[in-house]
C-alpha cells in the first residue's frame, strides 16, 4: 500500500466521517430528551437527498441548499408532532415502534414517489472541485465535510452550553417533569432539537451523496443505523462524542473496504458496537447512569 | 351454564375448527393447480404466523425488544437450504466455489434439516444472549438488529462460498411434499410456544416483562428468563426461515434484510403484542392483504374499471394514486393507524377464544351502553357547573 | 442463653453496614440483629436510610462495607475497594476484605421475601396469577416438562397452594380480577400473599401501612401477627407508622441520618430522648 493511497483512504473515511457525525449528533440530541432512537432519521436524511435532487432542478444551487435544509427540517418537525407527541406518555415500546413505522413509511412512500431506482445526485460545481496533489485527487467536498462538521459541532456545542435554549435543553434531557415545573415548554424544546437534529442531517446529506453519486430509497437506513452506532460509541447524549464516533466509523469503513472486505463494511460498524456495549456500555465519553429503585 | 358442558362445547367448537381447516386444506390439495394462489397464500401466512409468534414470544411476552428475527431466519433458511439439496445438483448450484468436501453428501429430510436450524439458531442466540440480553430495551434493539446485519453479511461472503455459496444463495430447495406438510409444522411450532407460554416458564416472562424488580425479588432470574425466552425465539425463527426457504425453493441473504424484521413486526403489532392469536391473524391479514391490494400497485384507467365508460375523455384517464409501490405506502399508513390510534391491535394482549367471540356482541353493547353513560354523566356534571356558577354569579 | 443456642436462632444479622452513594453515607455502621420469630422494627424519620438498608438486605443494593448474614451465611459482604476507598467516609475500613454479592433473586431463594413501598404487582395480571408466578422458583421442573405438561403434578401443587393463600388473605372472591383494579388494602395484602408464596423464613415489609387509614392499619398489625405465627415467620417491619409498630414490635432499631440512634423494646425506644428529637426535631425547636 503506497502512501498516497493510504493518505486518499484517509481523506475519504474522514470526509464520510463527517457527514455521519452530522447524522448522529440529530440521534444523540433527540436520545438525550426522549430516551429514544428516532430510527426515521436515517430516512429523513435520505428525503433530503431527494429533495436536492428536486429543488436544484428548479433552482440554484445557493438558494437550493437552504430550500432543502428547511424542507428537511418540516418533514422532521412534522414527524414529531404526528408520530412521537401523542406518545409522550405511553411505553417506551410503543415510541420505538412508532418510530419505525415512520421509517417504514418514508422509505415505502420515496420508494412511491420517486421510484426504487437510484437516481443521479446532482453534482454542485463548487463541492465536486478536484484538486489533484501529485497521485492524490480530492474533491472539494472530501476536504470540506470535516472542516465543516468540526465548525458545526463547536457552534452546537456553544450553543447548548452557553444560551438559554442549551440550558433549557439540557435541563429537559435531566428531567422532563421537572423542567416543565420551572417553565420550560418542554415541546417547543423538543422541536427546536429536531429542528437542530435535522438541519444537520441535511447537511450531511449534501455531503455525503455528493461522494455517492445516487439516492435510492434504501440509502437511509442503513447509515442511519450506523450513525445511531456511532452516537453511542461516542456516548449517547453526548454531542462531541458522537462526532468523534461518526468518524471513528466513518474510518473504519472505508479502512474495511480497502482492506478488500467490503461485505463486511456494514457488518463492521455492528461488531464495534458490540464490542463497545461489552466494553465501556456508556459509550467512549458518556455517564454512567444510575437507576434508582 | 356448568363449567363442564362449557368445556365439552368448547371441545366440540375446536374440533369444528381443525377438521374444517383440514377439509378446506384436502380441497386445495386435490387439485394443486387450479388453487396454486391459495395454496401460496396460505403457506406463506402460516410460516411468518411462526415468524409473528416467534417475535412475541420475546417482544410481547418477555418484554424484550429483539429485532433480529430476520438474521435467525437467515441462518435458519441457509442451514435447512444446505441441508436439503439434491446432492446431485450440488455441483452445479456451488459451481461457482465447489461445495466443501466435508459437506457435499450430508443430505437430511426437512424435519431433520429443521430441526438442525432450530438447534443452530439457539445456540448462537444463547451465546449472544450472554452479551446482548443484558441491555436496555433500545440498546438491545439496535444491538440485534446490527446481528441481523452481521449474519447477512457473513453469508453473503466469498470466504464462506464453499459452504455458502456466498451472495448467489443456495437454491433447488425441494419444496413441500404437500400443504399439509407445511401448515402441520408451522402449526406444531406455535402449539409449542403457545404451550410455553402457558406454563410457569410463561408466567415468569410475563411477570419480567410487567416489571423486572418485582419479578426478580420474587426469586425469577432475571437474565436465565430473558435467555430462555430470547433462544427458544430464536430457535422457531429460525424454524420459519428453514419453511420459508423450502417454501421459496431458494435462500438468498437479500430477502432477510430490516425490511423483513419490519415486516414481522408490523403483523405481530396489528394482531396484538402479547397475544398468540393476534400474531396468527396479524400474519394471515398482512400477508393476505399485500396479495389481495396487489391492483393497487398496477395502473389503472377508469375505463378499466368502468367498461362503459371506454371511449369517453373520463375513461381514457389515469385513476389517480395507483402506482407501484402505494401498497406499500398503505401498509405502512396502516401501522402507524394503529400504533398511534389503536395499539392493543385486533385482540389485544389477551388470547381470542370461544367465549371472547361468543361475547363480542354483549362486548359491543356493553361498551356503547357505556359511552352513553359517560355522555350522561358528563351533560349532569355539565348542567351542575353552570348551576353552580349561575348561583354564585347570583350572589 | 449458651452462645450457640444464640447463633442458631438469630435470623438475620447486619454487621457494620455502612452504604455510600458518592460523598453521601446513606447508612452508617448499622449493626443489628433478627432473631427467629420475631416482629423487629425499623423506624426513622424521612431519609433516615431505612429503605436503603432494607435495599441492601435485599439484594438490590451492594454494600459499601460491612456484612449481611442470613441464617449464619454470608449473604452480602462490600468492603471499599478501588476509587470508593479513597472516597470513603464511613468507620470501620479495613475490617471487612471481601466482597460477595448476591443478586435479589438468589435472595428470595434463600429465604427472604420482601414487599415494596409503592406495591409492584403486576397490574395486568389477575390476582391469582400474581401469587402462582411466585411459586415459580422453588418448582421441580425445567422448560421441557412445563411445556409439554409433565410437570403437572407440580403445576396442581402451585396451583392449589395458591388458591390456599387467598383464600386466607381473604382474596379468593377477586383471584379472577387485574391486580390493578383492586382496591389499596386489597392490593396490599395480595403483595404480602404473594412474598409468603415464595416459602420464605423471613419475611421484609417496607411500609406496609403506608398510605392507610387508622382502622386498616390496627387490621393490618393483626394481619401481621396473624401471619407471622401461621407460617412460622420472622417479620422485619419498616415503618414511620408509630401505632402500628408500637403495636406489634417485639423489638425496635430506630436509626436517623444513617445511624443507630436506639434499640431496645416499644417502650424503651418510645421514651428515648434522642428517638423524641429525631422525631421531633427537639433540640432546634427548644
Amino acid at each position: 500500500m503506497s502512501f498516497s493511497y493510504f493518505i486518499q483512504q484517509l481523506l475519504n473515511g474522514l470526509s464520510l466521517g463527517g457527514a455521519y457525525a452530522l447524522i448522529a449528533i440529530g440521534y444523540t440530541m433527540v436520545y438525550g430528551i426522549l430516551r429514544m432512537i428516532n430510527f426515521a432519521h436515517g430516512d429523513e436524511f435520505m428525503m433530503a437527498g431527494y429533495f436536492m435532487i428536486y429543488s436544484i432542478a428548479v433552482l440554484p444551487w445557493f438558494i437550493a441548499i437552504p430550500v432543502v435544509i428547511l424542507a428537511t427540517v418540516v418533514l422532521g418537525v412534522l414527524i414529531e408532532r404526528v408520530a412521537y407527541r401523542p406518545l409522550r406518555s405511553a411505553p417506551r415500546m410503543s415510541v420505538m415502534i412508532s418510530a419505525i413505522g415512520v421509517s417504514y413509511l418514508l422509505e415505502n412512500l420515496a420508494n412511491y414517489l420517486f421510484t426504487a431506482m437510484p437516481q443521479s445526485y446532482p453534482q454542485i460545481p463548487i463541492l465536486k472541485h478536484v484538486y489533484t496533489f501529485g497521485d492524490i485527487s480530492v474533491s472539494r467536498v472530501t476536504i470540506l465535510a470535516p472542516i465543516l462538521t468540526i465548525i458545526l459541532t463547536i457552534l452546537l456545542v456553544m450553543l447548548v452550553d452557553k444560551t438559554k435554549l442549551g440550558m433549557a435543553m439540557r435541563a429537559c434531557s435531566k428531567d422532563q417533569e421537572t423542567a416543565r415545573i420551572m417553565g420550560i415548554k418542554v415541546d417547543h424544546i423538543i422541536t427546536m432539537t429536531f429542528v437542530i437534529g435535522c438541519a444537520l442531517a441535511a447537511v450531511g446529506s449534501i455531503l455525503y451523496f455528493t461522494d455517492r453519486n445516487t439516492v435510492q430509497p434504501y440509502s437511509g437506513s442503513l447509515p442511519g443505523l450506523k450513525c445511531f452506532v456511532a452516537a453511542v460509541i461516542g456516548g449517547i447524549g453526548n454531542i462531541p462524542g458522537a462526532v468523534i464516533g461518526g468518524f471513528i466509523v466513518g474510518i473504519c469503513q472505508i479502512a474495511i473496504t480497502a482492506a478488500g472486505y467490503s461485505v463486511f463494511s456494514d457488518a463492521f460498524t455492528f461488531v464495534l458496537l458490540f464490542i463497545i456495549l461489552l466494553v465501556r456500555p456508556s459509550g467512549l465519553f458518556g455517564e454512567k447512569a444510575v437507576e434508582k429503585v | 351454564m356448568s363449567a363442564n358442558r362449557k368445556k365439552y362445547i368448547r371441545w366440540i367448537l375446536d374440533a369444528a375448527l381443525i377438521a374444517a381447516i383440514l377439509i378446506y386444506l384436502d380441497i386445495l390439495q386435490a387439485d394443486t393447480t387450479a388453487h396454486s394462489y391459495a395454496i401460496t397464500i396460505i403457506e406463506r401466512s402460516c410460516i411468518y404466523a411462526v415468524a409473528a409468534v416467534s417475535m412475541n414470544l420475546i417482544i410481547g411476552f418477555t418484554g424484550q425488544f429483539s429485532l433480529g428475527t430476520a438474521g435467525f431466519m437467515c441462518i435458519g433458511a441457509y442451514v435447512t437450504g444446505i441441508l436439503t439439496i439434491p446432492v446431485k445438483m450440488r455441483d452445479q448450484i456451488y459451481y461457482l466455489y465447489g461445495m466443501a468436501g466435508w459437506l457435499h453428501d450430508i443430505r437430511l429430510p426437512m424435519l431433520a434439516a429443521l430441526a438442525i436450524s432450530a438447534l443452530i439458531c439457539g445456540v448462537i442466540a444463547y451465546v449472544i444472549g450472554w452479551p446482548v440480553l443484558r441491555l436496555k430495551s433500545d440498546y438491545l434493539a439496535i444491538a440485534t438488529l446490527g446481528f441481523s446485519e452481521i449474519i447477512r453479511a457473513i453469508f453473503g461472503w466469498d470466504g464462506l462460498g464453499k459452504i455458502t455459496n456466498a451472495s448467489y444463495g443456495v437454491s433447488n430447495i425441494p419444496p413441500f411434499a404437500n400443504i399439509f406438510e407445511c401448515v402441520a409444522i408451522c402449526g406444531v411450532s406455535i402449539l409449542i410456544m403457545s404451550l410455553l407460554i402457558r406454563s410457569s416458564y410463561g408466567r415468569a416472562f410475563k411477570a419480567v416483562r410487567d416489571d423486572d424488580v418485582a419479578a426478580e425479588a420474587m426469586g425469577i432470574n432475571l437474565f436465565h428468563t430473558k435467555q430462555l425466552s430470547f433462544v427458544v425465539s430464536s430457535a422457531f425463527a429460525g424454524v420459519a426461515g428453514g419453511l420459508l426457504a423450502v417454501f421459496m425453493r431458494s435462500a438468498v441473504t437479500s430477502t432477510f434484510t430490516v425490511a423483513l424484521t419490519y415486516n414481522i413486526l408490523l403483523m405481530v403489532v396489528l394482531g396484538g403484542i402479547g397475544s398468540v392469536s393476534g400474531s396468527i391473524i396479524g400474519a394471515f391479514l398482512v400477508t393476505g392483504s399485500q396479495e389481495w391490494l396487489r391492483f393497487l400497485d398496477k395502473e389503472y384507467f377508469f375505463s378499466d374499471l368502468f367498461p362503459g365508460l371506454a371511449g369517453t375523455a373520463f375513461g381514457a384517464a389515469r385513476v389517480p394514486l395507483l402506482r407501484n409501490g402505494f401498497r406499500m405506502v398503505i401498509f405502512s399508513i396502516l401501522l402507524m393507524v394503529v400504533v398511534l390510534f389503536w395499539n392493543h391491535g385486533i385482540t389485544g394482549s389477551r388470547e381470542l377464544s370461544w367465549e371472547r367471540i361468543a361475547g363480542i356482541p354483549a362486548a359491543v353493547r356493553e361498551k356503547k351502553k357505556r359511552k352513553a353513560e359517560a355522555a350522561e354523566r358528563r351533560a349532569r356534571e355539565e348542567a351542575a357547573a353552570a348551576a353552580l356558577e349561575k348561583e354564585v354569579r347570583g350572589q | 442463653m449458651s452462645g450457640q443456642k444464640e447463633a442458631r436462632e438469630t435470623v438475620l444479622r447486619l454487621e457494620d453496614l455502612t452504604m455510600q452513594f458518592g460523598g453521601v453515607v446513606a447508612v452508617n455502621n448499622l449493626s443489628m440483629e433478627v432473631k427467629k420469630g420475631e416482629i423487629v422494627a425499623l423506624i426513622g424519620p424521612n431519609g433516615a436510610g431505612k429503605t436503603t438498608a432494607f435495599n441492601c438486605i435485599t439484594g438490590v443494593y451492594q454494600p459499601t462495607n460491612g456484612r449481611i448474614e442470613f441464617q449464619g451465611q454470608t449473604l452480602m459482604e462490600g468492603c471499599p475497594a478501588g476509587r470508593v476507598a479513597k472516597s470513603y467516609a464511613g468507620e470501620n475500613a479495613g475490617k471487612y476484605t471481601k466482597n460477595t454479592h448476591h443478586s435479589p433473586d438468589e435472595i428470595c431463594r434463600a429465604g427472604i421475601a420482601r414487599t415494596f413501598q409503592n406495591i409492584r404487582l403486576f397490574p395486568g395480571q389477575s390476582a391469582f396469577d400474581n401469587v402462582l408466578v411466585a411459586k415459580h422458583m422453588r418448582a421441580k421442573q425445567n422448560p421441557f416438562t412445563a411445556t409439554f405438561g409433565l410437570n403437572h403434578k407440580e403445576e396442581k401443587r402451585m396451583r392449589e397452594e395458591t388458591w390456599e393463600l387467598l383464600r386466607d388473605q381473604n382474596l379468593d372472591g377477586f383471584a379472577d380480577y387485574p391486580a390493578g383494579s383492586l382496591p389499596y388494602g386489597m392490593q396490599r395484602r395480595l403483595e404480602i400473599a404473594r412474598a409468603l408464596a415464595t416459602d420464605p423464613t423471613l419475611l421484609c415489609l417496607d411500609e406496609p401501612a403506608a398510605g392507610m387509614n387508622p382502622q386498616e392499619t390496627l387490621e393490618l398489625s393483626d394481619f401481621i401477627c396473624k401471619i407471622r405465627d401461621q407460617y412460622h415467620l420472622t417479620v422485619l417491619l419498616i415503618e414511620h407508622h408509630m401505632n402500628l409498630v408500637m403495636g406489634i414490635s417485639d423489638r425496635i432499631y430506630c436509626i436517623d441520618f444513617g445511624r443507630l440512634i436506639a434499640e431496645g423494646t416499644a417502650d424503651q425506644v418510645a421514651n428515648d430522648p434522642k428517638v423524641i428529637s429525631a422525631y421531633l426535631g427537639m433540640q432546634e425547636v427548644v
